[in-house]
């Protein structure tokens, strides 16, 4: 996705008046088309665009002076999807400002106030703006212009679990259509980390005991830097290796639904800051108070039953990333450990991994480091 | 039929005069002058100076005499010739005709009728054009209204001579040449009126800035903008009721208010729709009000100061960006 | 005068001294009684005492009918009790209590008691004269028998209020009797510092008003007086003023340190106590002794006991009704 923001056309140009667009939503523009027509102090200019996409949305409208740099309209770019956001999902960014009664509107028509555009002072969120959303939302934005466009659901108010559960429909179908998954398990030993989780939650209190869960989130983390190549998103016909490891965290919520919002720079973290983070991430995901850089930054998701879940799991990747995790269940299993036959703790985890990106031996490594690395709990 | 405002008023006492023997008017210059609006025009010699009573100059005197007349089973008619000089008499207003029912555990009624001329509008400087209704609607105990229209000019003053209370009205001083009908809109006292129906935005406010909102609706009209004017009526008590309705469709409300801006009854009803109302709004609640200056004389200055429907107009072209 | 009209009128003039006296007593006494529940805190906010002045009110209220309209001041125990009030309620009010005259909504300062025509009680010095000339004017216009009474002290004679009320009275030929109680001191300012003319009868005079000064502190004077007054405005003449010269024994109000005043001025003041006064006249003329005496004091004694006790035992107006009576309500 990016912006056609108000060009600079000129050194000492602070502002600019749109006069026009040349283009609307759902037009195909090619890197080079004149796309609107710019009033400066000094004259009448025709602007291109800089990306080939198709226009998404416009940001501002003619007779609107706004300073150089203010985004004026956003372009899905060729092969790029935008990022998966189940709309209805009442995701609140720190400060959007929103009229009451628009807030009141926006809940009734199901509208997520961070995708809002405002039109009023300050970029305050007005009765309009949320109407103009309810319409142009439906279903999820369109792929790439060469890929068949589905025709577009009549735009009703609708309660926010169903418009949520076609956001995910939707994004599964895509990723299983477009990306080769390929799957790898491993059932991982867990005797050593739960030996040692139960000695160190017995020096906490309460409320600072960490979950196995964690550990697993670390390991993972930890293993994405020996092979990051999973750590990776496809952008077009690209992959892009991203630096930091935002763990995507699969939250199931009450009612049904998912959301898989981002524990940021996972490898950086200590087990405590990651426990607090991740219940800091499960509370706010349940009240719907979930930031948007949250869902948009994750580079990789895991996803896990928890007790209730089966022994493994083998999950769709969350497109534009690469690969997801799926940790099943703990199970106490009869497993052979130093030539003798004893209960151990087991989980088994499920790696599922884009083919055009990676291959099995990289995902074997991958699996092997996780493995290794909850060997030793304490380095996590 | 039409008729002007100053002949309603006049139409209205002498409807009370001749039909209720209690009923008797009393100020500066109401009889022999013929009112210094010309409002009682004519009383004097249909009723007699004892009906209608020139006082001397003691609005503090005359006021409290219409109490004490009032506490004796009298239905007067005080006319404070302008909210100007009613200052004089506000002790009289709220320690005694506001308090008297309250202070004496509810033994009294003071069926007071006080009519003042107000507003400016007309260059008569600082000391002559006070729109200081807002104190009147602070005290608790009394009734503020304000007939904005010729219909009201007498059905108001017939509904406040009904009252047990004291009711105090106010006429702003450049309605009295209005024209208009004189049917009866049997609207009780303490409720506004949609003066025009709209959907864009809801403007609020009393007396004589009635006409001044209804232009600005109608400039507005001619720009897209469809206003919904309502016209208060009454101050004290305050007809918030269909101020909400009116936002639940418009989202959006200035009040235009002559009195100056601080502490201004604008404010009030600014506050009231925040407290009720909040849900509603769309945009924060604005107001129209006087600059805060004592009003100057020159022309050009005095009609920026005041309101005016290019103001009213301004604001709403603001909200509606 | 027969021998037997001679008689009753002699009982007559003895019932009513009598009474006289038991009423500046019970002023007296309320007042005392006052004190000291203020000092208890039972009393709260102002309280002004009447003490010194009882020969004003009790002198005055026998000149003036059921029919004629009272206003006082704030200073209102005296003027209350004389025209009737009761003791209890009075009490109860001053304890703030739902049976007080006022529902306890109005206190010390302001008494009212709309069956006794009695208007109160104001608390803003020459508040309530305009409100007299109302009640003057009423009557007036109805062509009423009936006259208003309007009390006030000396701080009032300088207010706007008393200039406009006294100049539309007269104007209008209101039957209003102005009783100026001049105790002296409007608070701690005495009228040599007030007034720049200090002769009232000359003052009325300037606004058409006849006037008369008496001895406040001779009820009987006083009684003499208000009854000339009162026929006089009862004639249709206009308004009349009579002038009480008068002083309060305890300062303003239980506020007060009273630090205007010497105690010189108050200690000869006081051996003109009208009731004391009052006492030795009766005693000359053999229409009180020892035991009489004893017995009116017992008895208002027994009248103070049991409006206290009236107080103590009245309910407080409930919270609920804090709004009840700001306005009519409909009918």
């Amino acid at each position: 996705m990016a912006e056609f923001v108000m060009p600079a056309l000129g050194a000492d140009m602070s502002a600019g008046t749109l006069l026009g667009w040349r283009k609307r939503p759902g037009d195909t523009v090619a890197r080079g088309d004149i796309i609107a027509d710019v009033h400066t102090d000094k004259a009448d200019v025709e602007v291109e665009v800089f990306t080939s996409g198709v226009v998404e949305k416009l940001l501002v409208g003619p007779g609107e002076k706004v300073p150089v740099g203010t985004p004026l309209a956003v372009i899905l770019e060729d092969g790029k999807a935008a990022p998966v956001l189940p709309p209805s999902v009442a995701v609140e960014a720190a400060h959007i400002l929103a009229s009451p009664s628009a807030k009141a509107l926006a809940a009734e028509l199901g509208v997520d106030l961070a995708s809002v555009r405002g039109s009023g002072p300050k970029g305050r969120i007005q009765r309009r703006d949320v109407e103009q959303a309810a319409k142009a939302a439906g279903p999820p934005p369109a792929p790439p212009a060469p890929a068949p466009r589905p025709a577009p659901a009549p735009v009703e108010p609708e309660g926010a679990e169903a418009a949520m559960r076609r956001a995910i429909a939707a994004a599964m179908a895509r990723s299983k259509r477009e990306i080769p998954h390929f799957y790898l398990s491993e059932t991982i030993d867990l005797s050593r980390t739960m030996g040692w989780l139960a000695q160190e939650n017995l020096a906490r209190p309460v409320q600072d005991r960490l979950l196995h869960g964690v550990l697993l989130l670390k390991a993972v983390a930890l293993g994405l830097r020996e092979v990051p190549e999973l750590n990776a998103t496809w952008q077009g016909e690209e992959v892009v290796p991203s630096d930091a490891i935002h763990l995507g965290v699969a939250i199931f919520l009450r009612g049904g639904g998912l959301v898989a919002p981002a524990l940021h720079d996972a490898d950086g973290q200590t087990l405590n800051e990651l426990m607090r983070s991740f219940r800091d991430l499960v509370s706010r995901a349940r009240a719907g108070r979930l930031r948007s850089s949250e869902m948009t930054d994750p580079t990789i998701t895991v996803t896990s039953l928890g007790e209730r879940g089966t022994e493994s799991v083998s999950p769709i990747i969350f497109p534009p990333q690469v690969a997801i995790i799926g940790f099943g269940r703990l199970v106490e299993r009869p497993w052979v450990s130093e030539g003798q036959i004893l209960p151990c703790p087991l989980v088994t985890a499920t790696l599922a991994a884009d083919h055009r990106v990676t291959d099995g031996h990289r995902a074997a490594a991958f699996l092997t480091a996780v493995s290794r690395l909850l060997q030793e709990p304490e380095g996590l | 039929m039409i008729t002007t405002y100053r002949e309603a008023v006049r139409a209205a006492l002498r409807e009370a005069l001749e039909s209720d023997p209690r009923v008797f008017l009393m100020g500066e210059d109401v009889g022999r002058y013929g009112g210094a609006f010309a409002v009682s025009l004519g009383l004097l010699e249909e009723f007699g100076p004892e009906r209608v009573r020139d006082t001397p100059l003691s609005e503090s005197a005359f006021v409290g005499a219409g109490i004490g007349a009032a506490l004796a089973g009298l239905r007067p008619i005080v006319e404070v010739m302008t909210i100007n000089f009613s200052l004089l008499a506000l002790d009289q207003v709220v320690n005694n005709a506001a308090a008297l029912r309250y202070m004496s555990g509810g033994q009294f009624s003071v069926p007071l009728v006080v009519r003042m001329a107000t507003g400016g509008g007309r260059q008569l400087a600082a000391q002559h054009a006070h729109s200081l209704e807002v104190w009147y609607a602070h005290v608790p105990g009394i009734k503020a209204v304000a007939p904005a229209t010729v219909a009201d000019a007498r059905g108001m003053l017939l509904s406040a001579l009904k009252d047990p209370d004291p009711v105090f009205v106010f006429e702003h001083a450049t309605l009295y040449p209005l024209e208009g009908e004189l049917e009866e809109n049997g609207l009780p006292l303490g409720r506004a009126a949609v003066r025009r129906g709209g959907t864009d935005v809801s403007l609020v406010t009393y007396g004589g800035s009635l006409w001044k909102t209804i232009d600005a609706a109608d400039q507005l009209a001619g720009e897209g903008v469809d206003a919904e004017v309502i016209d208060l009526r009454s101050l004290r008590p305050l007809d918030l009721e269909t101020i909400l309705q009116s936002l639940a469709k418009t989202h959006r409300v200035v009040v235009v208010d002559e009195g100056w801006r601080t502490g201004s009854l604008a404010g009030e009803v600014g506050m009231q729709i925040s407290e009720q109302g909040f849900d509603l709004l769309d945009w924060p609640p604005q107001r129209v009000c006087s600059v805060e200056v004592p009003m100057p004389y020159a022309k050009h200055l005095e009609d920026a100061a005041l309101p005016s429907a290019e103001r009213i107009a301004a604001v709403v072209r603001e909200m509606l960006a | 005068m027969s021998v037997r009209e001679a008689a009753e009128a002699a009982t007559s003039e003895r019932k009513h001294a009598l009474a006289q006296l038991k009423e500046m007593l019970r002023i007296r006494r309320f007042e005392e009684k006052a004190a000291e529940l203020y000092s208890l805190g039972k009393i709260r906010g102002f309280l002004h005492l009447y003490i010194g002045e009882e020969a004003v009110a009790v002198g005055a209220m026998p000149a003036l009918s059921e029919d004629d309209r009272i206003v006082a001041t704030y200073r209102d125990h005296g003027h209350a009790l004389a025209r009737g009030l009761p003791p209890g309620a009075l009490m109860a009010e001053m304890f703030g209590k739902a049976s007080g005259c006022s529902r306890g909504r109005g206190g010390s300062m302001h008494f009212f008691d709309s069956s006794r025509r009695f208007y109160g009680g104001y608390a803003i010095v020459g508040g309530g004269l305009p409100i007299a000339v109302g009640l003057a004017l009423a009557d007036a216009l109805q062509g009423k028998a009936s006259i208003t009474a309007c009390f006030f002290g000396d701080g009032a004679v300088v207010e706007g209020e008393f200039h406009e009320s006294m100049n539309l009275a007269a104007l209008w030929k209101l039957p209003l009797l102005f009783l100026y109680e001049n105790n002296l001191y409007a608070m701690g300012t005495g009228i040599e510092r007030s007034q720049a003319q200090l002769d009232m009868e000359l003052r009325a005079r300037g606004y058409g008003v006849p006037a008369q000064a008496v001895d406040g502190m001779d009820v009987v004077a006083v009684e003499e007086a208000t009854r000339r007054g009162a026929e006089a405005v009862r004639s249709g003449g206009g308004p009349q003023l009579v002038e009480f010269k008068t002083y309060r024994f305890r300062a303003h109000s239980m506020a007060d340190p009273d630090l205007y005043r010497s105690k010189d001025e108050i200690e000869q003041w006081k051996l003109r106590d009208p009731i004391v006064f009052f006492e030795a006249r009766l005693r000359e003329k053999r229409l009180l002794d020892d035991a009489s005496l004893a017995e009116v004091e017992a008895e208002v004694a027994a009248e103070l006991d049991a409006a206290v006790a009236f107080a103590e035992a009245a309910p407080w107006e409930p919270l609920e009704d804090l709004e009840r009576d700001v306005y009519t309500p409909a009918r």
